[in-house]
């Protein structure tokens, strides 16, 4: 297996969605393959930290008025009859 | 689907259950588009109004969320191409495609990124990471990775076929860990100052 091919397997490898034959090739390519194997191991990296990190939270006091916002938005909307939002 | 049934047949207490449950995920999706919070908290907005105002032509035959979220992409990206009418602003935006990807720095990542840096510091470097990314790519990172939707409900989300969410996700992951090399592997190596800015490249 070439490098390009394995980073094109790469996505499916890290979600694991591959078959066993693959994922085999894929293994025996990161045995011996030093690149290959620190950035599948800095992307899977990546993934987890982003998804850890938790960018871009919503503050608690924004969200209570936002929620409150909404909901009299929508009682308005209800009174008003239906009309494209 | 019990709290959209009862929210299809007018009740509101049920909507308002789905907008706390949700609230916080299109808020992230949101600003990870838009890129300004304002902007985010007008899509929230927008988006559940749209979902409110729709809520009868929902067919139910996918999730509540993955159409919401589909509402709210809709709403991020109008909001995003309005801020930035002389960029081409689409999810088929045809990105280059040759070599793109392809990974340049190959060192590890020693110690973990997550004991190098504090977390303002961390959370500086990863935002202004993926904010250089291609709206395109971005939204599908976003969808996938950080808020965990499949595979094909990113698809049904998106309007876009699965090897195009495929594609984008592969390249969207790539890009991400090489401009984030730039930082861990610098840091790593000793260098200790930061650039900035290579998240905008």
């Amino acid at each position: 297996m070439k490098c390009t091919e394995f980073l094109n397997e790469l996505t499916n490898y890290l979600d694991g969605v591959i078959d066993a034959e693959t994922k085999s090739e894929l293994e025996d390519h990161l045995a011996w393959c030093h690149n290959c194997y620190v950035v599948c191991d800095t992307t899977r990296k990546t993934i987890e930290i982003y998804r850890n990190q938790e960018l871009y939270e919503l503050p608690d006091d924004l969200r209570g008025r936002l929620q409150a916002a909404i909901m009299s938005k929508c009682t308005a909307h209800k009174k008003s009859g239906p009309q494209k939002l | 689907m019990e709290l959209v049934r009862r929210a299809k047949r007018g009740d509101d207490s049920a909507f308002e259950e789905l907008v706390r449950r949700y609230d916080r995920n299109v808020f992230r999706i949101a600003q990870h588009i838009t890129q300004n919070r304002e902007d985010a908290e007008d899509v929230v907005q927008d988006a559940f109004l749209k979902a409110y105002g729709n809520l009868a032509q929902f067919q139910e035959q996918s999730k509540f969320y993955t159409w919401l979220v589909r509402i709210a992409v809709n709403e991020a990206l109008m909001r995003l191409r309005r801020r930035r009418p002389e960029r081409t602003v689409s999810l088929d935006e045809d990105v280059k495609t040759e070599d793109d990807s392809l990974p340049r720095e190959v060192a590890d990542w020693s110690p973990n990124p997550e004991q190098m840096y504090n977390q303002s510091e961390l959370r500086d470097i990863l935002t202004r990471t993926i904010q250089g990314l291609p709206p395109g790519f971005r939204t599908v990172f976003v969808l996938r990775d950080v808020e965990g939707l499949s595979t094909e409900e990113t698809a049904q989300a998106l309007e876009l076929s699965i090897p195009a969410v495929k594609s984008r996700l592969l390249r969207a992951r790539l890009q991400l860990r090489e401009r984030l090399s730039r930082f861990f592997q610098k840091r790593a190596n000793g260098g200790g100052e930061k650039s900035s800015g290579d998240g905008d490249q």
